[in-house]
């Protein structure tokens, strides 16, 4: 049994390991056999040299883009269950508020992001064009949950003359648990994408601290191994953050819910 | 006349209708006593109404014509429903999904424990209190949705359908089960299946319905002292109880075919 649980696991993490080392190798030769320079295309390892040469700066900017993401993933966090327990209470509520998140959402962020550095100090309108792009899949997953309790279970709360904020706590906010989970799943990996948009958006003009800033330097120097060192560190974050999101899911829910008891067996 | 049909009503339906927002009618002109201390089985063919009527009377849905009169009041503000699905929280374990109806009402969990240990030793599952409803089998499961159901100590309780979904030997052993919880606490059953068997074997009254608004095609009252166990089911009176509902759900049947 845990002889097969083993090989589950090493097959999961073990096949995408080798075939992304491959992938890298396959990379390395290529540039060094086909002698391409590093302007050009630099190589995994020129670029793993560059992440340790510039390590201070680009952790210092690391920090800055998760911190963002971080901040704008809990305003989005708080302000998209606020907006569905909203809705959830009235169908007048929800046709007036979901249409304004729905136009949020439909808009390109790149297109909003201008316009927000014209109104706002840079790095408020890189917080807000983060939420801004997390907050949907919060809201809707979270109205989702919200909307789809077992009906058994309602006509149960309704024998026993449970009060709405009695239904609130202990059936719909739990019921809701696994549609909120997914949205924060997603809403993790798009706060990034939101921030990065911003901060390539506002460039020159930003504050000039952020990952993606990095970037755009790097290629006004044609520093390339940098611009792929912070690409790296941009993909690697993403990873993380939806790597940890998944594991809270996975916390939360294995004891009871299908989809984490799928992973399980 | 033996002692539960000179029973008072506890509750009584009157010219009851109820017709859904589509048109549907699902009860027309419905007449219906539940009297104190029986265990009545609802036995019809599917959509005749007899889920229906159960809601009705816990108050789940609310007639579109006619009366529900209770005998007293605090009666009708402390059902037990047993639902087709165990209907437990997922994400609560035994004594959590058995005390839910004692916390709704505004119990702590330190006061209520002596009543959700009390309804879980009736039904056996005292030593799973910790288990979730995924941990659990489908017998044991409804075991634990009929402990939530006693733990109120309702007067009434109204199951609908509660073993249709479980095997032939669970169903036998949760009747039995049932039975001697009813011999032990005394509340009033309202039962609905569509098997005749077990009609013949849980009640003391059986009302045949049919699809046609849920007319009654005939009411089959059976002796409450007989005791119910093995060599019930290979008696004459068994035999004949299943025989007479057999026949009237035939009716039921007849008259809902166009």
């Amino acid at each position: 049994m845990s002889g097969r649980r083993q090989t589950i696991r090493w097959r999961d993490i073990g096949v995408p390991l080798a075939v992304f080392l491959a992938a890298l190798a396959l990379w390395e030769g290529l540039v060094r056999w086909k002698n391409i320079p590093p302007y050009i295309l630099p190589a995994p390892s020129v670029i793993f040299d560059k992440l340790i040469e510039d390590r201070e700066l680009l952790f210092s900017s690391l920090m800055a883009t998760l911190g963002v993401t971080f901040e704008a993933l809990v305003v989005a966090t708080v302000c998209g269950v606020a907006l569905a327990l909203l809705i959830a209470q009235s169908k007048w509520l929800e046709r007036a508020l979901l249409p304004f998140a729905i136009t949020l959402q439909v808009t390109p962020i790149i297109a909003i992001a201008p316009l927000l550095l014209v109104y706002m100090r840079p790095d408020n309108a890189v917080l807000v064009c983060a939420f801004l792009v997390a907050f949907f899949p919060i809201l809707s997953n979270t109205s989702l949950g919200l909307a789809s309790v077992d009906f058994g279970l309602r006509d149960l709360f309704d024998l026993y003359h449970a009060s709405p904020w009695q239904k609130l706590i202990y059936l719909r906010l739990p019921s809701a648990l696994p549609q909120f989970l997914a949205g924060l799943r997603i809403g993790g990996g798009l706060a990034l994408i939101g921030a990065i948009v911003a901060e390539l958006a506002a460039g020159a003009s930003g504050e000039g601290s952020g990952l993606a800033y990095r970037i755009v330097e790097a290629g006004f120097r044609l520093d390339i191994p940098r611009m792929f060192a912070a690409l790296a560190l941009i993909s690697l974050s993403g990873l993380a953050i939806y790597g940890a999101l998944a594991a809270l899911s996975h916390v939360l829910l294995r004891r009871w819910h299908e989809s984490a008891r799928a992973r399980e067996e | 006349m033996d002692a539960v049909t000179a029973a008072p009503a506890l509750v009584s339906l009157r010219a009851v209708g109820k017709t859904f927002p589509n048109g549907l009618v699902a009860l027309a002109d419905y007449d219906l006593d539940v009297r104190e201390g029986e265990t009545l089985t609802l036995l019809g063919p599917s959509g005749c109404g007899k889920s229906t009527a159960l809601r009705l009377i816990a108050g789940l849905a609310n007639p579109t014509a006619g009366s529900i009169d209770w005998s007293a009041p605090h009666i009708k503000n402390n059902i037990g429903f047993v639902f087709q699905d165990a209907t437990l929280l997922p994400w609560a374990n035994v004594f959590d999904n058995v005390f839910l109806p004692l916390r709704l009402g505004g119990l702590t969990r330190e006061a209520a424990s002596p009543r959700v240990n009390e309804a879980l030793a009736h039904v056996g599952l005292l030593d799973f209190s910790h288990a979730l409803p995924r941990e659990l089998s489908g017998g044991m499961r409804m075991r634990c949705a009929i402990a939530r159901a006693l733990v109120t100590r309702p007067a009434l309780i109204l199951m609908d359908e509660p073993f249709a979904a479980l095997d032939e030997v669970t169903r036998f052993k949760l009747n039995d089960d049932l039975l001697a919880l009813k011999r032990r606490l005394g509340a009033t059953i309202v039962f609905v299946t569509h098997s005749v068997f077990e009609a013949a074997y849980l009640s003391s009254r059986i009302v045949v319905m049919s699809r046609r608004g849920g007319a009654i095609i005939d009411e089959i009252s059976i002796d409450p002292a007989i005791p119910r166990n093995d060599d019930y089911r290979s008696s004459k009176t068994f035999a004949d109880t299943c025989r007479r509902g057999s026949q009237a759900l035939r009716v039921a049947l007849e008259q809902a075919t166009p």
